[in-house]
């Protein structure tokens, strides 16, 4: 198995790596911070995995794409998984009152996202095999006035993966969209904790598990599915005067 | 070697299953948020902040921070040790990665949040297992490290501490020592058992042992006194890697110490026949169960039911690892089950070459008090020292038990029993104490002083102020 993580040292993105380093797969990592980047690869190994390639980029840049995928084809020896995860969350305040930030959120969260899925899209079509995963977010489900930038890419990308696996489902291709709730990572480290968050840990192994398994889309806590299903169906005179 | 007993006996039969090494990862952290609480919820406590570690090579400043600082890994102890009322705590569970494996010497080297569970996942189908390990697997190296852990095989392995090799640890200043038993030695020595006091663990690297398969060759044998089992025990020693036994302290008066052992060696076979093999983990506790339903009658009754379930005088039998050294993991939160108020857990050891009557006095007294105790876990610590300043283990016998948090009765049985275990020359174990008086704290561990001197300046905990208050 061999597997691309891109946005390695993203804490799910880790355990989800992890999950596959368990099973002996060969992986490729890609990240923007080589010591991190260097950590990770450290604990991969130990956990199991056969072989460990990094690549130190910035995911925004998408010259870079193209190359990443030619380098972990070449690495590994061609791709049966990858795993798109890099994101950040942003200050929706800064993002309200400067053109540049917003665009510059919705450059990281979407566009960069649509860049990269548009080249793996075309990779695996032609493969006619492999699992792409890709991390959106509950967020992207309703636009909220708390975070609508981030929201909006979100969604964005669950519009476009759901579009990708329809368009792959043909040749034998899953695309899988997962939806995580509040996970407790560096992204969320600021934050005060409630009890709907989750580990890491639990979220990165469902990850795996619906990328093995080839699922649709998944919420993760599956709880998310409900909570969610109620947020969306809260008619919008209602919902725009609550403070979410 | 801990708390094990109710919740094992309750499923002694239909345990042999699961194989242990095919658990899902998933299940290894609770999918719930942090609570910054101790294992038994009693005192309760307000970290006024936490700051959360995840990365090496991204660390605080530990210096800027206002007050007293203390690290917390995943609050398995029982008491006021990781906790730090109206300070700051440290959170170190985010540094969880591996950082390199020696195949040849078994040297593992990881960062100091990475719980005992994710290296069972990991190491035991590649034949490797902890050198010691705990009544949980829920526990962090840096926690291990620095309660100097001890186990099942404490008579041939000692604590844990003793098969550390290498730490880092940051000072509040940003000094950042390497200490090994040979290199920064007094430090290294301090810190084994330091109770989180002497600056932050990084990481640490210690050996791994071999082992043939994932399963224990177990061996179960009822006892009717205290000369019973240790006759067993002194037999069992030497031919039993792990041990330890359950006794019935609720009716020892009646009885004088009925009781089980629990005897096991790591064994060859590498799969379990199908149908033995269950799932196995329990939903977690949800709610706070209410304490009056822990009331002595239940308890009692528990114990009973427990004891008659044993039925043969010996079992043998090969059962998965988990089952064997981590029964009571099975139920998540199990601690909730003593509801809001929480619990107390008291755990000493004393010396037994006096025809074990102090330890006697000790099971009449507890017997006697009607504060009946849930769990009560027996075991002879073995000849080996432990390396750290400040560690609990030592030759003798140790008990462990829990009573429900009821109040001033519960804190007065306790009192007395220290004066008891102080009096035959035995010590109470930091790990698992909310309540030991400050004067009690320095008669039990008088090197206290010298160990201070090693002691942060910046760090402390709520269990520190109150013992050397
Ligand atoms: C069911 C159960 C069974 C148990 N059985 C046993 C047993 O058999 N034998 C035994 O010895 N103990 C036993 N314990 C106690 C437990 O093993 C210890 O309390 C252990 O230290 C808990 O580790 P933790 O990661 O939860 O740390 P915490 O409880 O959060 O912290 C423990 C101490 O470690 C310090 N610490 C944590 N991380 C670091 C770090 N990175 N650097 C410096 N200091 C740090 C903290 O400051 C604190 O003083 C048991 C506990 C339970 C709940
Ligand atoms: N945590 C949550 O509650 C939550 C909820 C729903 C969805 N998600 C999504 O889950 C994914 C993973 O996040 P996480 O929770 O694991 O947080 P995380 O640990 O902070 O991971 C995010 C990672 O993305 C990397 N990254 C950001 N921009 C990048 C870029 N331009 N190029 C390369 N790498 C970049 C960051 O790298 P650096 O370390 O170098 O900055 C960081 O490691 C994200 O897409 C996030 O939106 C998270």
């Amino acid at each position: 198995m061999n597997v691309l993580i891109l946005g390695a040292t993203s804490a799910i993105a880790h355990e989800t790596a992890k999950a596959y380093a368990a099973q002996g797969a060969a992986l490729y990592l890609v990240g923007r911070n080589p010591e991190k980047l260097n950590a990770n690869a450290d604990d991969l190994k130990v956990a199991g995995a056969k072989q460990i390639a990094c690549q130190i980029v910035d995911l925004d840049d998408l010259g870079a794409h193209e190359t990443i995928l030619k380098n972990a084809d070449a690495a590994l020896g061609g791709l049966d998984a990858v795993v798109l995860a890099w994101g950040t969350l942003g200050d929706q305040t800064a993002s309200q009152t400067k053109v540049d930030e917003a665009l510059r959120q919705f450059h990281t969260n979407a566009v960069s996202y649509i860049s990269m899925l548009t080249l793996l899209g075309n990779y695996f079509e032609e493969r006619k095999q492999g699992v792409i995963g890709v991390i959106t977010s509950v967020a992207g489900d309703r636009g909220r006035g708390s975070n609508y930038v981030y929201g909006a890419a979100k969604g964005a990308v669950s519009l476009f993966t759901g579009g990708l696996r329809a368009r792959l489902a043909k040749v034998g291709v899953s695309v899988v969209t997962i939806k995580p709730g509040f996970v407790d990572t560096p992204m969320t480290a600021g934050m005060k904790k409630n009890p709907l968050y989750a580990s890491p840990q639990s979220v990165g192994n469902r990850i795996h598990k619906a990328m093995v398994g080839g699922e649709n889309v998944v919420y993760t806590p599956s709880f998310w599915m409900l909570i969610m299903g109620i947020i969306r169906n809260i008619p919008e005179r209602i919902f725009k005067k609550l403070s979410l | 070697m801990e708390e094990l007993s109710v919740v094992d006996a309750i499923k002694a039969d239909e345990e042999a299953q699961a194989k242990p090494h095919t658990q899902p990862i998933g299940m290894l952290a609770s999918a719930r948020a942090r609570r910054y609480e101790s294992w038994g919820r009693f005192p309760k406590s307000n970290p006024k902040r936490v700051v959360s570690l995840h990365w090496l090579n991204d660390l605080p400043n530990l210096e800027s921070i206002e007050g007293t600082i203390l690290p917390h890994g995943y609050g398995r102890s029982y008491g006021d040790s990781c906790l730090n009322n109206e300070g700051t705590l440290i959170d170190i569970t985010g540094l969880r990665r591996f950082i390199s494996f020696d195949p040849e010497t078994g040297l593992l080297r990881c960062e100091s949040g990475v719980m005992l569970a994710d290296i069972l996942t990991y190491f035991v189908p590649r034949g490797w297992f902890l050198p010691v390990t705990p009544g949980t697997k829920f526990v962090s190296i840096g926690g291990a490290i620095a309660n100097d852990v001890h186990g099942k095989n404490h008579h041939g392995g000692g604590t844990f501490g003793r098969h550390v090799t290498a730490f880092e640890l940051l000072r509040s200043d940003g000094e950042r020592l390497i200490c090994t038993p040979t290199q920064n030695p007094e430090m290294f020595r301090a810190t084994i058992g330091g109770l989180g006091l002497t600056g932050l663990i990084l990481w640490a690297e210690f050996r791994m042992r071999r082992i043939p398969g994932p399963f224990i060759a177990e061996e179960r044998v009822k006892f009717k006194s205290i000369e019973e089992f240790f006759e067993i025990s002194q037999d069992a020693d030497e031919r039993f890697e792990y041990t330890a036994a359950w006794l019935d302290c609720l009716t020892f008066k009646q009885y004088q110490g009925r009781g089980f052992c629990m005897l096991g060696n790591h064994d060859r076979l590498q799969t379990l026949p199908e149908q033995q093999i269950k799932p196995k983990n329990l939903p977690p506790v949800p709610v706070d169960v209410p304490s009056f339903l822990l009331n002595p009658l239940t308890m009692r009754m528990f114990n009973e039911v427990i004891y008659n379930m044993q039925i043969p005088k010996r079992i043998q039998r090969v059962s998965p690892y988990d089952g064997f050294f981590y029964p009571l993991d099975a139920l998540q939160d199990w601690n909730r089950m003593y509801g809001k108020k929480g619990f107390l857990q008291y755990q000493f050891v004393i010396p037994y070459n006096d025809n074990y009557r102090a330890l006697k006095n000790i099971l009449n007294e507890i017997s006697g008090s009607g504060e009946g105790s849930f769990l009560v876990v027996f075991k002879t610590f073995g000849e080996v020292s432990s390396p750290g300043m400040l560690s609990f283990p030592r030759k003798g016998v140790t008990l462990a038990l829990d009573f429900p948090m009821r109040g001033s009765s519960t804190l007065e049985l306790c009192t007395r029993l220290d004066r008891m275990v102080r009096e035959s020359g035995g010590v109470v174990y930091p790990a698992k104490d909310a309540r030991m008086s400050a004067a009690d704290f320095q008669a039990f561990y008088p090197q206290w002083r010298e160990f201070s001197r090693y002691v942060d300046p910046k760090f402390s905990s709520s269990f520190w102020r109150r013992v050397t208050s």
